[in-house]
């Protein structure tokens, strides 16, 4: 990718003091919720978001270990490098690690299929709602954004549950200053973003100063992929080329990481975490001059794609 | 001197200035969409290049699709639409931009009958307001609503964002009278910087950038005013306050990995306001003993000090019995420690006050057992006449009431001092937050 631009001076280089006012928040929201709930749960993708949370978790504790487990809902559809990332992390924080897999969901009949190949993305909510129970947390740590997507602009900090997992956006509770009501009803349970207020660049710039390993994905590497309208479609045994399909070796990276069946990369040359801040900045640029519509970089539409279960 | 400056009221001459601009700035947009605030908040958003290319491509579809000649900016904010037609209820929704200079957090509390309660839950962490007016109306009952619980807030910082001006022709002594009208009103309030602004934020006109064609107006463009304008760090200057979140132990089996210690007490919470040193004497409430500070920490990185919104770990240099909720204070000048809250609040529950209810208040680390002693008078938002004694509270009501606590709190006046002066009232049945209440 190129990075030069008509327009260079609009780099983002803000004062780094917003890094440690994000930081200090997300500490005090992690310090709270580990005071206060009896039997809380980080919930550990091995994605980029959920590895700047266990940082921050991390943090929170410090000089303590990190005191609550992790658990992952696995769909049995994850890259075997993020896995072994997750296995690493957890073993490097020295957390306990609790996984439950969407294939035992389906195995016992509570997850049903509509076909063998559709996507289990969707489902990851019946395992996790039945690891909730099964454990009987409480407060479910996620590393979820604000500016995700729109309907994520109104989601507050700490989120209340019902046995059945539901959002109900009437029934949450005003959120004022820093003070977290964090009591929930048996039954119940929270869902906690400590990062809600982070964009993307602030994450990528956090992964920068604190030095954060991330799974490789991330950084541009050569991978096959086939080209479906703007998107880049990985060739994987899960999403096989097709006859007729033009199977092209590019540079790519990923921007998230999840289900391999609905996670596409963006083309990109970005090898370490400077770059790709550069091109995550550049992101603005490109699409500020409004002439050129390039949206293969815009993690927004992949939300949309996926929400719409897009391949 | 130019035309205009004296629309501008002076910096407040308190040191609630800070010298460089922190790089995060918060605040808040009051108005209603027919004031323009859906295209004010787009504009910002798109002008600042802080539109994915796939957001703007799909409002550009919705603009031509309903024949419009330019950008519908709203459009970009309009994902609230979609949920007012399935009838869920409209709430304060958050947005984020960047400039070179500063981030930016929007609190965006859209209006109708629950204003009252999402103006308050989106100000309470703001720094600034921007209260928004069409220039043809003028200052309305809406705006000196706005402006009121802006100030009940702590918000010192306003910008009176005059718009529509393109619809007035860009005439001073429209602008000129909409400001002096407001200025006179938020000064009966009490003392603010209020900024004001002429802009069309349709065609973008002083929102990103300055308006050339204006030759009476010299001043900012409204995201020039933002990136400059300081944040509310006033909690800096004020006497150390840190409400005791957990209390550390490391024993021998749960040190953090490569954390060198196997053995450890300290005390984890963020600085609610002041300074804190290395070799500070400071008092611990309530139980009134004083210890100096040993060692400063955050995570593994030794502090020779900290300031206030850092999330530290303090160690002190003797053995004292502090808990969670426990304050650590200047010795000189500590918190009041109180068995009654005289405060201002304002009820956020669909469920009204029970005046003989046991409720909880949570504030800063601590909650406490809590029941309204007084009703002493409801405040009406719109002409902020006094109504004495009500019997009750029921949602977006401003009351000045008396609560009793059952065991003390560290507190101070929330216009001294916003996190140890602020409190939530929870109901112990529904366990929802009834109230938000800034202390006296």
């Amino acid at each position: 990718m190129n990075l030069q631009t008509d327009t260079p001076y609009h780099l983002p280089q803000v004062a780094t003091d917003h890094l440690d006012l994000l930081e200090a928040e997300a500490l005090f929201i992690l310090r709270e919720v580990i005071a206060e709930c009896r039997h809380p749960v980080l919930l550990f993708s091995g994605g980029k978001d959920s590895a700047v949370l266990l940082h921050l978790a991390y943090k929170a504790f410090h000089p303590e270990r990190i005191g609550c487990a992790l658990l992952h809902i696995d769909t049995g559809h994850n890259y075997d490098e993020v896995i072994a990332y997750r296995d690493r992390m957890a073993e490097r924080y020295d957390c306990l690690l609790h996984v439950r897999s969407v294939e035992d969901s389906i195995r016992k009949g509570s997850v049903r299929l509509r076909h063998a190949s559709e996507s289990r993305n969707p489902y990851q909510s019946v395992t996790l709602m039945e690891a909730i129970a099964e454990f009987g947390f409480d407060a479910c740590l996620g590393g979820a954004r604000r500016d995700e997507e729109k309907a994520r602009a109104k989601e507050r900090i700490v989120s209340v549950r019902d046995e059945f997992g539901q959002w109900e956006p009437k029934h949450q509770r005003p959120e004022l200053w820093s003070l977290y009501n964090t009591r929930v009803a048996l039954g119940d349970h929270l869902r906690v973003f400590p990062i809600s207020n982070w964009t993307e660049l602030d994450v990528w710039q956090y992964i920068q100063r604190e030095d954060i390993e991330l799974p490789a994905l991330y950084f541009a590497h050569p991978r096959q992929v086939v080209r479906r309208g703007d998107i880049l479609v990985p060739v994987t045994h899960l999403t096989p080329a097709q006859a007729g399909d033009t199977v092209e070796t590019i540079s790519c990276r990923f921007r998230t990481v999840g289900d391999i069946s609905c996670t596409a990369p963006v083309a990109s040359s970005a090898g370490n975490v400077a770059d790709i801040i550069a091109e995550t900045a550049q992101c603005l640029l490109t699409e500020r001059g409004a002439t050129r519509l390039d949206d293969r970089a815009s993690d927004a539409a992949m939300e949309q794609r996926k929400k719409e279960g897009y391949f | 001197m130019n035309a205009l400056d004296y629309l501008t009221t002076d910096p407040i001459p308190d040191g609630t200035h800070q010298q460089t601009p922190s790089g995060l700035l918060r605040f808040i947009t009051a108005g209603s969409v027919d004031d323009g605030k859906s295209t004010l908040i787009g504009r910002l958003l798109y002008d600042t290049g802080n539109v994915a290319a796939d957001q703007l491509a799909a409002i550009h579809a919705t603009s031509q699709k309903r024949g419009l000649a330019a950008i519908d900016w709203s459009l970009l904010t309009d994902g609230l639409i979609a949920e007012r037609e399935q009838g869920i209820t409209i709430d304060v929704a958050y947005r984020y931009f960047a400039t070179a200079r500063r981030k930016f957090i929007i609190g965006d509390a859209p209006g109708h009958e629950q204003y009252t309660r999402n103006m308050v839950t989106a100000a309470s962490s703001a720094d600034t307001a921007i209260l928004l007016v069409d220039a043809r109306k003028g200052v309305t009952t809406q705006t000196r609503r706005h402006a009121y619980l802006a100030h009940l807030l702590g918000i010192r910082e306003l910008v009176l964002a005059v718009n529509k001006m393109d619809l007035v022709d860009w005439q001073p002594m429209v602008y000129k009278s909409i400001v002096d009208t407001f200025n006179s009103f938020v000064a009966a309030l009490g003392r603010h910087h209020v900024h004001a602004i002429p802009m069309s934020a349709l065609n973008g006109t002083n929102v990103a950038s300055r308006a050339e064609a204006i030759p009476w107006y010299h001043g900012p463009s409204l995201l020039e005013h933002l990136e400059a304008v300081p944040a509310r760090r006033d909690a800096e200057h004020a006497p150390l306050r840190l409400p005791v979140q957990r209390v550390v132990r490391v024993m021998l089996g749960n040190a953090a990995n490569g954390a060198n210690v196997t053995e450890f007490r300290g005390y984890q919470g963020t600085l609610a306001s002041g300074q804190m040193q290395i070799g500070d004497e400071v008092t611990i409430w309530p139980s009134g003993q004083r210890a100096r500070v040993s060692r400063l920490n955050v995570a593994e990185r030794s502090l020779p000090a900290a300031s206030a919104d850092r999330a530290v770990v303090v160690s002190l240099d003797r053995e004292i019995d502090i808990s969670r909720g426990d304050m650590l204070s200047d010795p000189i000048q500590p918190p009041r420690v109180v068995k009654t809250l005289n405060a201002d609040i304002c009820w956020l529950s669909e469920q009204p006050l029970q005046a003989r209810g046991k409720y909880l208040v949570k504030h800063t680390t601590r909650t406490v057992n809590a029941l309204f002693e007084e009703l002493s008078y409801r405040v009406d938002v719109n002409t902020l006449a006094h109504q004495a004694a009500p019997e009750t509270a029921i949602m977006n009501d401003i009351l000045r009431v008396k609560l009793k606590l059952q065991q003390p709190l560290l507190v101070d006046a929330y216009v001294d001092n916003r996190t140890t002066g602020s409190f939530i009232v929870i109901d112990p049945l529904s366990l929802h937050t009834v109230a938000a209440g800034v202390i006296i």
